[in-house]
């Protein structure tokens, strides 16, 4: 019987190598996502084209500043994202930590600004169903577009806040000096995420807020 | 000698991630002030565009595309393929209705 240990064992030659496959692991997700999502956005294409008045009104009942400072704070919490980025490259922690606390919280002004708005709407009646707009004179599809509204952005904000636990959980472990120059791939592949969840928010936010 | 350099990079400086993010805040107030503007089709179409140009920054320097292989690049996009095609036939059948 062979008694040999055997210390280390990697599929990979080199780092290199291994870096790249798991970039590749996580774009293949990410294709999935955008597939996810997808069928959302070609929902909404479709009734956009059948019913575009209807869509312009409902767009203008949503808050134009709301959405726009919160595209805004996405951008700038990516922008964090990367700075984390290349302080974990770079070993150092402080940085790092900085950096990753200010993505979280920037995240975290984003869904305060949305649920904020989701009360909004809420008292507004504008939630469908049965009580959505009981004066009555909207349009019955007006309720397509809040249908619309409410699952892109609630899905996107359930990315969100997958987003928000990945990035506590970073900045835990860096604290604990988990995350060394030459260990790097959790901090890339968290980024990698938060800047797909943003690019999502970038096209929410002229389809939703932007219609005219 | 550029080259040597570009290959040997394997994520944006945080010099050129500020400025990505400049240009990103510019492609948001554009888009924001032309919604004011732009109606209709030419709205749409145009915030789209602005939406694209920002995913494309993202992609290219947040995102480390612009210091992958093409192997990579590939996968990134394959998504896209496919969401194009859900939106071909999607159109192919909901535009030809009698």
């Amino acid at each position: 019987m062979n008694t040999e240990i055997v210390t280390e064992i990697s599929p990979f030659s080199n780092e290199t190598q291994r870096s790249m496959a798991q970039h590749l692991g996580m774009w293949t997700f990410i294709a999935t996502e955008v597939l996810f999502f997808g069928g959302l956005f070609a929902g909404y294409a479709l009734y956009r084209t059948t019913y575009p008045e209807i869509f312009a009104a409902g767009s203008h009942r949503l808050d134009f500043w709301i959405g726009t400072i919160n595209t805004a704070v996405l951008l700038t919490s990516s922008l964090c994202m990367a700075l984390a980025d290349s302080a974990a490259k770079l070993g150092r922690r402080a940085k790092l930590q900085w950096c990753l606390a200010g993505t979280w919280l920037l995240g975290a002004v984003f869904l305060g600004l949305k649920f904020y708005e989701y009360h909004e709407k809420f008292v507004e009646h504008l939630v469908p169903g049965a009580h959505f707009l009981p004066g009555g004179g909207a349009a019955p599809q007006l309720q397509l577009f809040f249908v619309l509204y409410f699952a892109m952005t609630g899905l996107h904000a359930l990315h969100m806040i997958i987003g928000l636990g990945l990035i506590g959980w970073l900045w835990k472990r860096a604290g604990r000096g988990g995350l060394s120059p030459g260990h790097t791939a959790p901090v890339e592949i968290t980024g990698l995420y938060w800047h797909f969840v943003d690019c999502i928010w970038v096209f929410l936010y002229p389809l939703l807020y932007l219609v005219r | 000698m550029k080259t040597a350099e570009r290959s040997s990079e394997t994520l944006p400086t945080p010099a050129t991630a500020m400025s990505v993010f400049v240009l990103l805040l510019v492609l948001l107030s554009l888009s924001a002030v032309s919604s004011h503007f732009l109606t209709g089709r030419t709205g749409t179409t145009v915030g789209l565009l602005i939406a694209a140009a920002k995913m494309t920054l993202i992609f290219t320097y947040f995102m480390r595309l612009r210091y992958q292989s093409g192997l990579v690049r590939l996968f990134a996009l394959v998504g896209f393929f496919w969401l194009g095609l859900i939106l071909l036939l999607t159109f192919a059948d909901y535009l030809t209705r009698g």
